[in-house]
């Protein structure tokens, strides 16, 4: 009789002890359980020193210094929350403000000490909500953006969608962007017809025009895991702009001797196809690569190869050297200083848009210790790169970033 | 010209449909190399204003995370 006692006594306890295991799973999905408060992922902070000189400024035709220096800075800070469905909201606030002079600016009134656009700031902030369902890999945001300069505004918004694969080896996006933007059109001193002002505040308040340039832009990508070492990704992305696309304070100088302001056409379709490959063979080294084909309908072909090896020195440090190439067929509307055929509808001796090709090289290091950088918890990556830019047409330019990300 | 781009879009199609047509299916405990931060298929955050600088001081843009319109800072 005893046994049979102890018998349902351990029977009882089995019992009782099943429920304390149900008991401890509950504990361990409590502790699954999503807060649904605000909380910070991550803050950047990039910053920017670039730059550049040359001779062949679009300002005053074709030829004389292009000379500029840019202080470029944005801080983004990425927050988030759960719906009480369990939908991940995703906040993504970014400001950027730069500084930056350029002497070929100050050459579009060279009588003043210093013209409207010599040096000028200018201010960006943007907004992008998205919302993902972490269980069906399916995400839908929103943007909003403004940027302002002395004599440039664009408010911008858009779209983007994103599906990723059960296996989470394929990931499709898709984004779609528009941006307004309304440019005061200053013109050259000597172009300006009567009563036509400067553009500046400062010297005068006769009324200048002010044209708008939109930008429609669509960007579909598809990244793929390959294998265990190999991923790549591939986009296209489609835009057009309208409006506005020439800049009116640069000079183009025709055979005949006579002198007019730049003209291009009121459209621009552009078609960028890209592919990155990035492998990751041993434990030391990692080869990034990127190759993009460009086209579009002023005449403009492009290809842009790029590749990037960082070699871990520990598993938080690595230097990655890289090396860009790009060279481009020019646009049909361009001809160097005076070389304008007087009865052509389009110009530019803009050599931005000119038949050239370019190298860039430089190096990135990346220190990303798991106590944080410099032993400050919160300082989770630090970035240090240089780079140096030789075009064929002459320009030269250097620019050195420092990025840090906080979590 | 154009036979030279036609070219470049077939390469480039022949390239990728290669590559992902030969995908294996990576389970998430293979993908420690993978998940390397330096193995992040978009640019670097560090690249952002070097693309900013490429997309004024040359024709051709757009496909590399950089910027794709709105503001000018075309100086």
């Amino acid at each position: 009789m005893r046994k049979i006692y102890l018998g349902v006594l351990a029977l009882y306890l089995g019992i009782l002890s099943s429920h304390a295991q149900i008991g401890k799973t509950v504990v361990k999905d409590t502790s699954n359980y999503e807060s649904r408060r605000l909380k910070i992922d991550e803050i950047n902070f990039v910053s920017a020193y670039y730059h550049q000189d040359g001779n062949n400024s679009a300002v005053t035709g074709g030829i004389g210094t292009e000379k500029l220096t840019d202080f470029a800075n944005t801080f983004d800070l990425q927050l988030s929350k759960y719906s009480a469905s369990g939908k991940k909201h995703t906040f993504l606030f970014e400001l950027g403000i730069d500084h930056y002079t350029s002497a070929s600016s100050d050459k579009i009134d060279p009588n003043t000490i210093s013209s409207a656009s010599m040096s000028d700031n200018r201010i960006y902030p943007s907004l992008n909500w998205t919302v993902s369902n972490e269980k069906t890999g399916n995400a839908f945001g929103i943007t909003g953006s403004y940027s302002h300069e002395f004599d440039y505004q664009s408010v911008g918004g858009g779209v983007n969608l994103t599906r990723v694969s059960k296996n989470k080896n394929t990931q499709f996006d898709f984004k779609a962007q528009v941006f307004l933007d309304k440019w005061k059109v200053i013109l050259p001193v000597e172009l300006r017809p009567p009563g036509y002002g400067s553009g500046s505040d400062r010297e005068d308040h006769s009324p200048v025009d002010h044209k708008p340039r939109n930008s429609y832009s669509t960007s579909f990508s598809i990244s793929q895991v390959i294998d265990t070492k190999l991923q790549a990704l591939f986009i296209v992305e489609p835009s057009w702009q309208h409006g506005l696309l020439a800049t009116k304070y640069q000079r183009d100088y025709f055979t005949d001797g006579s002198e007019r302001v730049e003209n291009l056409p009121g459209d621009r379709y552009k078609l960028p196809v890209a592919v990155r490959f990035n492998y990751f063979p041993g434990d030391h080294f990692i080869i990034r690569t990127f190759y993009r084909y460009y086209l579009d309908n002023w005449g403009i072909r492009a290809h842009t190869a790029e590749i990037e090896v960082p070699v871990k020195l520990t598993a938080f440090v690595s230097v990655s050297p890289f090396y860009r190439y790009n060279n481009q067929t020019g646009t049909r509307y361009f001809a160097p200083y005076g070389q304008h055929n007087p009865a052509d509808n389009y110009y530019t001796s803009d050599y931005d848009l000119s038949t050239l090709h370019s190298n860039f090289i430089g190096a990135n290091l990346r220190l990303a210790p798991p106590k944080g950088v410099f032993g400050w918890q919160h300082l989770n990556t630090l970035e240090l790169r240089y780079g140096h830019y030789m075009r064929s047409t002459g320009l030269n330019s250097n620019i050195i970033t420092l990025a840090m990300k906080f979590k | 010209m154009k036979k030279r781009a036609r070219f470049t879009w077939l390469l480039c199609s022949l390239l990728t449909g290669t590559a992902f047509s030969s995908c294996q299916t990576v389970k998430a405990y293979q993908k420690n190399k993978l998940n390397d931060s330096e193995m992040e298929l978009s640019a670097r955050k560090a690249q952002k204003f070097e693309q900013s600088f490429q997309l004024y001081r040359e024709g051709g843009s757009g496909a590399n995370g950089g910027k794709s319109g709105g503001g000018c800072g075309c100086n």
